[in-house]
């Protein structure tokens, strides 16, 4: 019995092997390819590894970082994102905070508004969201965190609600006693309790706001040069006759490498966050 | 203490939900109601009635590709689930080296659609050239092959993380209790791992089913619905409308297909979470 245990442990082990290998093959093919020569590149050879001829160096990298932008909008996605996390996390902890200790009818109705902001498709508000945006200045990188928060706030907030329930109400209580006003007691004692809640939105939040596309491709002002990576890179294929693929792969790289440095360095926060943000929900 | 907190509600509630209002409740209510209209820009929005709807719910392009995103959702729901699953299952018998695998199977998720999709772009096509067959964008069936493959390469991931801490949260006296009255690993699995997991099933078929039905840059970026609007999902359908035609009755068509395909996520979502919440069992 304890003989074929191990046995079939052994043979998991190594289909699981042979999947990981498969599951990373993609971004490896693309490494490899960003690395060969823009004439060595075409739809059939993307499997063959980049030999002495058709090796380029870093070559597409360079042209990718000079060319088309790639520094500002490198730089934009980062403004973006980070103000947006910054904000979603203080704005809707705040807000969360409220519906929960609050009993009225009014917190419940906003609580169900906000749940129903998370399953409502982004179609459905693209072209009015943007026409607002641009009509409240809110299209540049600076300002574009206020649509986040709004257009965020839902997961935000019921993450939020679902930790709080299990946050000690006596603490707070004792503060407000202690002579602590209530933001006072949110800020020193509810926000530290609330500490891997933070962590985790923080994770959800950042990776949607790193990869989002069409909210951004719509409402920031791109007469003003304002992009971000992944629209960067959907215009690769659009604005030219021919696809530069090597460039194309170059920028795909450099925006997965920070990501994946990332991710190794705080994998288990970020595991542990999904798995909290699900079992919450 | 709820007076204290409720005589600073500016502070706690207003910036929040004026964000709020901003970008999601006045573009909503916009949108419902420039879905009645012809517009090209909202200050030149005429009433139109229904006519949008009826052209929307006529338009053979917007009926085919509710079907193919049906279609999609199901099977790609079905394939995330059972894989995720089984993984997970694997992954939680304290095997060598779960750790890593854990993190590599999770790795997808963190890059984003437009960029998976010209992955796997790049990736099937050579595969498909060098088998000799058309390429993606010249064939349907590939084409939601293709998408199907790449929804699967990262959602995955995902889902197993949940069923992962689903599987870990159960009881270990249930498990040992069942082995020392003889259950086989089959009816541990069927009659105690199952049952256990319901709030993870439930939370993830929620999660990949409305995944499927809102799938967008993965479908722009892999194949952007071609050959001839064949592969296109919803959600592209509704954007092409929108943006890739000029005159004034586009937009309302686009934003009334748009309503219709918030209902239809909004009720998809609601019966399906009511169908397996009646299923979980209390710990």
């Amino acid at each position: 019995m304890k003989k074929a245990h191990a046995a079939r442990d052994r043979f998991l082990s190594v289909l699981l092997a042979v999947l990981s290998v498969a599951w990373i093959y993609p971004v490896v093919m693309i490494l490899l390819n960003s690395l060969k020569k823009e004439t060595a590149i075409s739809t059939g050879t993307a499997f063959e590894l980049p030999t002495a001829e058709t090796f380029g160096g870093l070559a597409n990298y360079a042209e990718a970082i000079m060319s088309q932008g790639f520094l500002s909008a490198f730089w934009y996605t980062l403004v973006i994102t980070v103000s947006s996390v910054v904000l979603i996390l203080v704005c809707c902890s705040m807000c969360a905070w409220f519906i929960t200790r609050v009993k009225a009818w009014y917190a419940k109705a906003l609580y169900f508004l906000f749940v129903f902001s998370m399953v409502v498709p982004f179609q459905m508000v693209m072209f009015t969201l943007s026409s607002t945006a641009n009509r409240l200045n809110l299209d540049t990188p600076y300002t574009i965190c206020i649509i986040y928060l709004g257009f965020g706030a839902g997961l935000a907030v019921f993450m939020f609600c679902g930790f709080m329930k299990s946050v000690p109400i006596e603490v707070e209580e004792a503060a407000l006693i202690d002579g602590c006003n209530p933001i006072q007691a949110f800020f020193m004692v509810v926000l530290p309790i609330l500490k891997p809640t933070l962590i985790s939105v923080g994770i959800l939040e950042t990776m949607w706001l790193w990869n989002d596309y069409l909210l951004p491709y719509l409402t920031l002002d791109r007469t003003k040069g304002y992009m971000t990576i992944p629209i960067l890179i959907q215009y690769f294929r659009g604005s030219y006759g021919r696809v530069e693929m090597g460039p194309m792969m170059a920028s795909i790289m450099l925006n997965i490498i920070p990501i994946i440095v990332v991710y190794l360095l705080c994998q288990k926060h970020i595991i542990k966050g999904v798995a909290a943000g699900a079992v919450k929900g | 203490m709820e007076k204290a907190i409720k005589r600073f509600w500016p502070v706690f509630v207003i910036p929040t939900f004026a964000a709020f209002a901003i970008g999601f409740i006045w573009p909503f209510l916009q949108g419902l109601y420039l879905s009645f209209c012809r517009f090209i820009t909202i200050d030149t929005a005429q009433w139109n009635g229904i006519q949008n709807y009826i052209y929307a719910l006529t338009e053979e392009s917007f009926l085919h590709s509710f079907w193919f995103t049906a279609l999609f959702t199901v099977v790609s729901t079905i394939c995330i689930n059972v894989a995720a699953f089984a993984i997970a299952l694997a992954l939680t018998r304290g095997i060598k080296g779960t750790n890593v695998f854990r993190s590599v199977f999770f790795m997808p998720n963190l890059i984003g659609g437009i960029v998976l999709g010209y992955i796997w772009n790049i990736l099937l096509n050579c595969v498909l050239t060098l088998l000799g067959k058309p390429l993606l964008s010249l064939h349907a069936p590939y084409g939601f092959i293709g998408l199907l493959i790449l929804m699967c390469w990262q959602q995955i991931g995902y889902m197993m993380i949940i069923y992962i801490a689903g599987l870990q949260s159960i009881p270990n006296d249930y498990l040992e209790a069942a082995r020392i009255d003889g259950a086989s690993d089959r009816q541990i699995l069927w009659r105690i791992k199952i049952p256990n997991v319901m709030p993870s099933i439930t939370i993830c078929m929620f999660l990949s089913l409305t995944n499927g039905f809102k799938l967008f840059d993965q479908n722009l970026a892999l194949t952007n619905g071609e050959p001839g609007h064949l592969t296109e999902m919803l959600a592209l359908n509704i954007y092409n409308t929108f943006y890739g035609r000029s005159g004034p009755s586009w937009r309302g068509y686009g934003q009334a297909k748009a309503v219709i395909f918030c209902v239809l996520v909004v009720v998809i979502s609601v019966i399906q979470l009511r169908a397996t919440r009646s299923k979980e069992v209390q710990q």
